[in-house]
């Protein structure tokens, strides 16, 4: 593998409540190698938004982060707001889930497109309005021209993800994290903005995190996946691993969720309970209590993170077999 | 957006109608003129021609539709005190009224929004929660508890200003105080709130994202909006503005329409006092008036919605 482009190590992220402190996000290792397209999965709150939002120094003063993430040889974590401020949009791009409330409301669409090229690119006057219909154009977005003059309530939400994604490649950026970038979206429009990024990514040569609840989003889209539940990194496979060879049992209940082919489109919501908030979650493994094999080690003992394959990790202390589901064996079923 | 004003404008207008109408109704209803001015002990053929005189012996829907039709014309009758036109007598006291009221506008929006702005940006520090503490002593304690604080303090133990009167220009410090005060923390409370509640949107984080920097973030991103609410309450301020000046004209004996509604209800001199609540509700409708229009101009969605009205 190649030096990566970002590394994430050790990383944690508490929030101070109440005069107590919570652990959302407890002790995650990720690598992305440049042009690298990974994928984070996990139901909602699982800590992936808090983990990348960590990253770029977007949390609240009141939440703690420790451990390390570096750009190249740049440290983010605890890093000058000088520093952040040039790395965000130039070098690591991040776009959300409900793009209609992550554009400025009293700003036109161009003004804000023309703010991020003059911050990045230092474009101003034509050169700027020039550049902005450019990025338009490679977002895909028909009559580009009229749309600098609206407003983003003037829009759809396809039409401000696509906003979104021009203002992300403003940058340039080597990394564009995109979380949840088509939950709010429609099914349709969702398949448009996935291919979108896709293409981008294949022109651009940029390096892709795509965070979802949904793995189905997720797996046509990425060469690699990465699973997160309660803060913590479960799993990590190649795609064709994780789907063909799942070695843990919550992974394993996601990909039994997901919708077949030819079945109705359902929600994860498969896997009987929901995630442990921040701060609740057992003194062992995060899923014990959720989990069909648990044991009593899996109550106390948190489990090691675990190389099963080639670049495949897995953090249970059941050693599952290949080809075997957790949610299939008979004990699941009683 | 033509269709919006001329509506917002009829709509301004039978509001005045209204509270001329009512003002008219409750004056009238409210004991006999003549008695109160003349003093019961008058002479009854006195009181006979005073009654003639002012036209008050006549139908109240005859009274009622002479007064509005001499009211488009600009006659709002003539004082019953001093028989000089009664407009002529408020307006002459408008000037005396804006000189405190609009330099604690000044005040409120002044001090209010700046204190408001860095409580919001330093929320939970110290400072914040002293703005907020004063903030609430501000507009919990009535004005003319204040105004008799602010003169204990300031006229009688410390001998540093005038307590009542409107000799010099210092006379004009303490009303302004008051009236800016207690304003000024309602205006430091409410654009906080008006500031946590943009800076919590997804917006602000989505500009830092971007990779804008934290103090453009705030001028750029936060401060548009959250002006947006703050407007709503500089309008009600603005509207408010010549009511509001009521009491404390009266406690600081300070020479303007405040001070004249209080001698012309004591006296009973209806015309004037429906002369003043005439001039206080066009003051108030225009004020409204003027916070429409800056909606339609700092907020996009409103004048969306205006055009396709
Ligand atoms: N600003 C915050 N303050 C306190 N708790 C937070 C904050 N942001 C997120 N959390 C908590 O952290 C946990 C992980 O959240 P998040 O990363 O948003 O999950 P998801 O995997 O759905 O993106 C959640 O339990 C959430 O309640
Ligand atoms: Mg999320």
């Amino acid at each position: 593998m190649t030096a990566p482009l970002v590394e994430v190590t050790g990383l944690t992220v508490d929030f101070e409540r109440d005069g107590r402190s919570s652990r959302a996000v407890d002790g995650v290792d990720l690598a992305i190698a440049p042009g690298e397209a990974l994928g984070i999965v996990g139901e909602s709150g699982s800590g992936k938004s808090v983990t990348w939002l960590a990253a770029l120094g977007l949390l609240p003063a009141r939440a703690r982060v420790g451990g390390s993430v570096r750009i190249d040889k740049q440290q983010l974590i605890g890093a000058a707001p000088k520093v952040l401020e040039g790395v965000r949009g130039k070098r690591i791009a991040m776009i959300f889930q409900d793009p209609s409330s992550c554009l400025n409301p009293v700003h036109r669409i161009g003004w804000q497109l023309v703010e991020a090229l003059k911050l990045h690119r230092g474009l101003d006057g034509a050169a700027a309005e020039a550049a902005t219909l450019r990025l338009l154009d490679q977002v895909g977005i028909a009559d580009a021209r009229r749309r600098l003059g609206d407003f983003p309530h003037q829009l759809s939400g396809g039409l401000n993800q696509r906003v979104m994604i021009a203002m992300a490649l403003a940058g340039e950026p080597d990394l564009l994290i995109a979380d949840e970038p088509t939950t709010a979206l429609d099914a349709t429009i969702q398949a448009q903005i996935l291919a979108l990024l896709a293409s981008i990514r294949r022109d651009t040569g940029m390096a892709l995190v795509l965070i979802s609840h949904d793995l189905g989003v997720v797996a046509e889209n990425v060469n690699r996946v990465a699973v997160m539940y309660a803060g913590r990194l479960v799993e990590e496979a190649m795609g064709q691993d994780l789907f063909g060879a799942a070695r843990h049992p919550y992974t394993q209940g996601l990909l039994a969720a997901l919708p077949t082919l030819t079945g109705p489109r359902r929600r994860l919501a498969a896997i009987p309970g929901t995630v442990p908030e921040p701060g609740k979650a057992p003194p062992g493994c995060a899923f014990a209590p959720r989990c069909p094999l648990a044991e009593p080690r899996c109550q106390s003992e948190p489990p090691p993170v675990r190389h099963v394959g080639l670049m495949h990790r897995a953090a249970c202390h059941l050693q599952i077999d290949v080809g075997v589901s957790a949610w299939n064996l008979p004990r699941a079923a009683e | 957006m033509l269709l919006f004003t001329a509506s917002r404008a009829l709509r301004a207008a039978l509001t005045i109608l209204f509270v001329m109408t009512f003002a008219f109704v409750v004056l009238r209803l409210s004991g006999d003129p003549a008695l109160l001015i003349m003093s019961v002990d008058a002479p009854p053929e006195a009181i006979k021609a005073f009654r003639e005189a002012w036209g008050l012996e006549r139908p109240i829907w005859e009274q009622y539709l002479s007064y509005i039709g001499h009211a488009f014309t600009g006659d709002f009758g003539k004082s019953m005190r001093d028989g000089r036109p009664a407009i002529d007598l408020v307006m002459e006291r408008v000037p005396a009224t804006l000189a405190i009221t609009l330099p604690a506008l000044a005040l409120k929006v002044g001090l209010g929004i700046p204190a408001g702005v860095y409580a919001a940006l330093h929320r939970n520090s110290f400072a914040d929660r002293m703005t907020m503490a004063v903030s609430v002593a501000g507009f919990t304690m009535p004005s003319f508890v204040l105004a008799l604080l602010l003169v204990l303090l300031f006229s009688v133990n410390l001998g540093w200003l005038p307590a009542s009167g409107a000799d010099s220009p210092t006379y004009a410090i303490l009303p302004i105080i008051t009236l800016g005060a207690s304003g000024a923390a309602i205006m430091a409370r409410f654009t906080r709130s008006a500031m946590l509640e943009v800076l919590g949107q997804p917006y602000i984080r989505a500009a830092s994202a971007k990779g804008v920097e934290w103090r453009r973030v705030i001028s750029h991103h936060a401060l548009p909006n959250a002006a947006i609410p703050t407007v709503t309450i500089i309008g009600f301020m603005i509207g408010s503005l010549v009511a509001g000046a009521v009491v404390v004209e009266s406690v600081f004996a300070w020479p303007g329409i405040g001070r004249l509604l209080v001698s012309a209800v004591a006296n009973r001199d209806l015309a004037v006092v429906q002369a003043i609540l005439m001039v206080i509700a066009t003051w108030m409708v225009l004020a409204n008036f003027t916070v429409d229009m800056a909606y339609g101009w700092l907020d996009p969605r409103v004048r969306g919605t205006a055009a396709a009205h």
